[in-house]
């Protein structure tokens, strides 16, 4: 028995992504705005650079399904209810049980049969010596330690065939269906370069698939300090981090659109209030806004604690607050470069044309105006994105990110501080979250700059 | 130019009002200083009384806007709004929740965060410029491309792996500089020069491409394809035509952070250990002494509004045609 939680996080991440469906799905109709992300796709980096980042999404989107698991019953109690665990799990936390499942009591290094930290054992005959002990679930099954590197070998091998299966089944599905539009007589754009995308897909498949199989007989990136396994942890912060990229985006969108189009259009004292609320803000040194917020935020939990019954629920709570205040302090910038291009479009002939036939000002801004500036939006979606990952890990460090309880980039950053001192350096952690996150803002970087060659009027090649 | 100067200055004066209005409404309307003595004291169980000593003690305890039980101007002048946020306007930042003077620590801290933020900034300048330069010269070749996606590939990476992997190998692991720290005088190089150089290569990334982007619009200019036709050399090309007239953008682009460099940069500051304005703040954060807070984000918004105003200056000085009026 599941009782399914439903996080406010959880329903604005799907919300938004059905949006965003929605809206690619009216996008079919146009076709400028279809030879325009085609333009996106035939890039080979910008194809890859999707593909990683899709990788992303699908897994915060499986680490937002969330529920709480019956507890046995007890044996003498007559209650017919179903008591629940304040535990609060997702549906990628049932697919990496054997990661979670299995703690240490402490560091351990990558690969490792033993712990990173001596204790007192007793051996045959009773005396007492110091060692490091072996691990109990980290190459349990070994019997001698030499055999590690011919069972690693091995598994691996097994892994990368399995993995290439596994990705033969989707490739092939595509092209089964890109062979039977052909076959229908149906027009194919053969510009976009399926093959990259095929080895993105291969790629991700052979390392998810070696992961997870190794994963299960070794800590493939290591324990941390209180045994944790290293690769769970940065695999359940991509949630943090993909979350946080698109919520805070999300409320940047708005406030920029609307404030940065309507001081562009209405000019006067429109315009004066706008220019004047953004001067303020911006004024502001962004850090120090966001962190006095988040401080607010935390003397606002302290005082209702009673809202917020489980952790989870206040760690979620926090965690939206944060998105909120990062989008709140960061829109500034779109909407200088909105209401600039506005003021800009605004003064073209055809929006005079319709001021004089008396098209309402709704009409204008939405079929006019807005159309002419959808590339700065997209352009900085993307950027913002990335921004906001990057900053999680500086915020989280500073000590005004997300909850200590949540899985982040920024708190396994934060825990390296210590872990480098140490000797031997406990590199593993910090390395992870490191690789992990730059990927992410890579392939974001990367996509961007793909995006903004295909829709910036200024470099769009071939766009007549 | 004067009474340009003078009406800039006047228009700042709303904005500094606004800013001080949010930052009161902030840290006293949204959270009442009831609650910040209760976070500060931290004990579960504490008096109504220990509440009220706190607030007296650091001067919260008076009402926030309109005193009715004065008489005269001190109706308004013995609220918190004057005590805490009207001063600000004439730069009495008062005392933190210490009891410390802020703006004496202000001046004293201020000379590490700028031993340390000045030749970040100028070398990070001309280092950017330079490597912007030469992809401009081998521009639409291979390395141009494989220039740009390293651009891209270090501005990927956060500025806190660039400080860990930076102390690592060359504090930890080749023992070149000390891993942390600060002195007063010479010996301040010996612990600055680390924070300067992750500096320089943090910024690396993203300003190339930025003066790439600028150099890029200014080689497509007319003059430059006069100059070519003329038969100048390449390297002249660059240095003595594209380079002066590129650096109008750069500059006046860049001259809005200057003033900001006081602040220093509070991830460099507590990861280096320098006792200036950016670990100022960060300890204040941490220590939640609203006190600090509030008067280095008044500092900064100030700071801000003179760099705008130093922006609008410097293109008249550097591009003649540009007049302010």
């Amino acid at each position: 028995m599941i009782l399914p939680v439903l996080l406010w996080s959880d329903l604005l991440i799907y919300t938004l992504i059905a949006s965003v469906g929605l809206f690619l799905w009216q996008l079919r109709k146009n076709p400028q705005a279809k030879k325009r992300w085609s333009g996106v796709f035939s890039s080979k980096v910008g194809m890859a650079s999707f593909i990683v980042i899709l990788f992303y999404i699908l897994i915060s989107l499986l680490d937002s399904l969330h529920f709480r698991e019956s507890l046995p019953r007890l044996e003498n109690s007559s209650h017919q209810e179903v008591a629940y665990s304040s535990d609060v799990k997702s549906v990628l936390d049932k697919v990496l049980i054997r990661l979670n499942s299995r703690n240490e009591s402490t560091y351990s290094a990558p690969f490792s049969l033993h712990s990173f930290a001596k204790e007192n054992m007793t051996d045959a005959n009773g005396s007492v010596y110091r060692d490091y002990p072996r691990l109990k679930n980290g190459g349990s099954h070994l019997n001698d330690a030499d055999e590690r590197a011919w069972d690693v070998l091995w598994r691996s091998l097994l892994a990368i065939i399995a993995g290439m299966i596994i990705a033969a089944i989707p490739i092939g599905l595509h092209r089964y269906y890109l062979a039977r539009k052909k076959e229908k007589g149906l027009a194919s754009n053969n510009s976009i370069p399926w093959h990259v995308a095929y080895i993105c897909v291969t790629l991700i498949s052979i390392i998810a698939c070696w992961m997870l199989s190794l994963s299960e007989f070794y800590h493939i990136l290591g324990t941390d300090k209180v045994g944790e396994d290293v690769l769970y942890q940065s695999i359940k912060a991509i949630r943090t981090g993909v979350l946080i990229g698109t919520l805070a985006t999300l409320v940047t969108l708005p406030l920029a659109i609307i404030l940065g189009i309507s001081a562009g259009y209405f000019k006067g004292w429109v315009d004066d209030v706008v220019q004047y609320i953004y001067t303020t803000l911006s004024s502001i040194p962004g850090i120090l806004l966001i962190a006095a917020s988040v401080l607010l935020i935390d003397v606002y939990i302290e005082t209702h604690s009673e809202q917020f019954n489980l952790t989870t629920l206040r760690s979620d709570f926090k965690f939206l607050a944060l998105c909120g205040i990062l989008g709140l302090t960061s829109w500034t910038g779109l909407c200088r470069m909105l209401r600039a291009e506005t003021l800009k479009v605004s003064q073209l002939d055809y929006v005079q044309a319709a001021h004089a036939f008396g098209v309402s000002h709704r009409r204008v801004i939405g079929k006019h105006i807005l159309p002419n500036v959808t590339h700065l939006i997209l352009i900085a979606i993307v950027l913002d994105f990335s921004m906001f990952v990057l900053a999680e890990a500086v915020l989280s460090y500073i000590g005004v990110g997300v909850d200590p309880d949540m899985y982040s980039w920024g708190n396994m950053i934060n825990a390296a501080r210590s872990e480098l001192s140490r000797d031997p350096v406990v590199w593993w952690s910090v390395s992870a979250a490191f690789i992990l996150m730059f990927t992410l803002v890579l392939a974001a970087n990367l996509f961007s700059d793909e995006v903004r060659n295909a829709f910036d009027p200024n470099t769009a090649k071939g766009d007549a | 130019m004067l009474a340009y100067i003078v009406r800039r200055f006047l228009y700042a004066i709303p904005i500094l009002i606004g800013v001080n209005v949010l930052t009161f409404a902030l840290f006293f309307m949204v959270n009442t200083p009831d609650q910040m003595a209760r976070v500060q004291l931290g004990d579960k169980h504490i008096t109504q009384q220990d509440i009220n000593n706190w607030k007296a003690q650091r001067g919260y305890d008076k009402p926030l806007f309109v005193n009715s039980q004065k008489d005269g101007l001190e109706v308004v002048t013995q609220t918190i709004f004057f005590d805490k946020s009207v001063k600000l306007l004439a730069f009495d930042f008062g005392k933190s929740d210490e009891g410390r003077s802020i703006g004496g620590d202000i001046q004293e801290r201020m000379w590490p965060s700028l031993a340390v933020q000045v030749p970040t900034f100028i070398i990070g300048i001309a280092v950017n410029i330079f490597f912007a330069l030469v992809i401009v010269m081998f521009r639409a070749s291979l390395f141009e491309f494989s220039a740009l996606t390293f651009c891209v590939m270090l501005l990927s990476i956060s500025s806190v792996f660039y400080i860990l992997g930076g102390q690592f190998f060359f504090a930890k692991m080749w023992n070149l500089v000390p891993i942390s720290g600060y002195l007063g005088g010479a010996d301040a190089i010996r612990f600055l020069i680390l924070p300067i150089i992750i500096g320089v290569l943090a910024g690396i990334g993203a300003g190339t491409r930025m003066y790439r982007t600028i150099f890029i619009e200014e080689a497509g200019k007319d003059y430059i394809r006069t100059a070519r036709a003329k038969g100048v050399s390449e390297l002249n090309l660059l240095f003595k035509h594209l380079l002066p007239n590129g650096m109008i953008p750069v500059l006046t682009g860049v001259v809005v952070v200057i003033p900001q460099l006081f602040m220093g940069s509070l991830l460099m500051e507590s990861f280096f250990g320098i006792p200036g304005l950016g670990s100022y703040t960060l300890d204040a954060i941490q220590a939640q002494d609203f006190a600090v807070v509030r008067a280095m984000v008044f500092l900064g918004s100030v700071l801000y509004i003179i760099g705008l105003l130093l922006t609008d200056i410097s293109y008249t000085l550097v591009d003649p045609r540009v007049k302010l009026s």
